[in-house]
């Protein structure tokens, strides 16, 4: 298909769906007349029923768990494909193409740059920490943790190189990591099982709101998925990075 | 009024967001660019969905100050969102490690030159 017969195929599309967007748009009820019940009788119900502070991380370790179970899984093939995938690069080498990306030089850092970052690692992970474990009190949970955390190994790179990042953090371990987080989500959904509930349903103990072990089991389940974000974030950077640097041990 | 003008902006710019996201996609001429492009598609559902959620002068779902009782918006939206904003991060990983595979083979980054049916 010709450019021209593409974007006019393109413009002829797009008008059409602003236009017909824009009369859907004009019949809503506004904002002030809707009324979600849903999302009411949660917002009303989650301090006294859950004893958590925060009906974010309610819908999605609990009300709506299995939704998140989708996600996650979404999330495991995702990087399980680009791995496979590129793994598949590094093997079969043909040596015929240079990186399109034209690599960077390995210019050194300066100092005042490699110090500052690697001062930033440790507070780094520790917010990660904080953001995993706080989700049911405070706005976070295991999927914002999990990438902050995943940036302290990036920066580990950034700061010095990726011989640095591969010899500290264990590729085995960080794969294990990943497992344990995906799998750890289910099983925690399967303890409702001995009690004969439904899968994922909230069983433990509820805890005392505003501390930190409230919630049963989902305070758990964000681990869980923290676990899993960040393995499966430092595995995305172990294989383009390792990708990146196959292309140009070629060159 | 102020609730209003948030809400019908919410929607004008998500759909502004899909049309020029899918411009880029159509127009594009390097498939990370196309992989760029589908991300700015996808942040028009990110703002279509807080428009959706959106109660004017109701604050966020956080009960650790504000009384149990009181209202806020809607919580399954913001859930909604902030695993989408994660998720699709991966996505975008798969999409470009299958972009460095179609280089390797073809030795081509545009999606013009590109058989993508052949492989």
């Amino acid at each position: 298909m010709s450019r021209i017969w593409r974007a006019t195929v393109f413009v002829t599309g797009a008008a059409g769906i602003a236009v017909l967007f824009g009369l859907v748009c004009g019949t809503l009820p506004g904002p002030l007349a809707v009324r979600n019940r849903y999302a009411e009788a949660i917002n009303s119900r989650v301090y006294a029923q859950r004893n958590v502070t925060d009906a974010v991380s309610a819908v999605n370790f609990d009300y709506r768990g299995f939704d998140t179970v989708g996600e996650e899984f979404i999330l495991f093939v995702s990087v399980l494909g680009s791995i496979s995938l590129l793994r598949m690069t590094s093997e079969k080498t043909d040596g015929l193409l240079r990186d399109a990306a034209e690599p960077s030089r390995d210019v050194p850092a300066s100092d005042a740059i490699r110090l500052w970052i690697l001062i930033m690692i440790a507070p780094k992970v520790l917010f990660g920490i904080y953001i995993v474990t706080h989700g049911q009190l405070t706005p976070g949970g295991g999927f914002q943790g999990g990438v902050i955390l995943a940036t302290a190994a990036l920066m580990l790179y950034l700061g010095e190189s990726f011989a640095v990042f591969r010899k500290v953090v264990s590729r085995p371990a960080v794969e294990i990591a990943e497992a344990v987080g995906a799998g750890g989500f289910l099983l925690l959904g399967m303890i409702a099982w001995f009690w004969g509930k439904p899968f994922l349903t909230n069983v433990l103990p509820l805890g005392k709101t505003h501390e930190l072990t409230s919630g049963g089991t989902m305070p758990l389940i964000s681990l869980a998925t923290g676990l899993e974000v960040t393995a499966g974030f430092v595995l995305l950077l172990f294989a383009f990075l390792e990708e990146t640097l196959t292309v140009r041990g070629e060159e | 009024m102020q609730g209003q003008i948030i809400f019908y902006a919410g929607f004008a710019v998500a759909v502004w967001l899909f049309l020029i996201g899918l411009y880029g996609i159509v127009s594009s001429r390097h498939l990370v660019h196309l992989c760029l492009s589908l991300t700015v598609v996808q942040a028009s559902t990110y703002v279509l969905l807080a428009v959706v959620g959106y109660r004017p002068g109701l604050p966020a779902p956080i009960f650790v100050t504000m009384p149990a009782t009181s209202s806020a918006v809607d919580p399954v939206i913001q859930a909604l969102m902030l695993t989408d904003v994660v998720v699709e991060a991966t996505v975008i990983a798969l999409l470009l490690s299958i972009t460095v595979r179609v280089h390797r083979r073809t030795a081509s980054a545009d999606p013009n030159e590109v058989d993508l049916m052949r492989g």
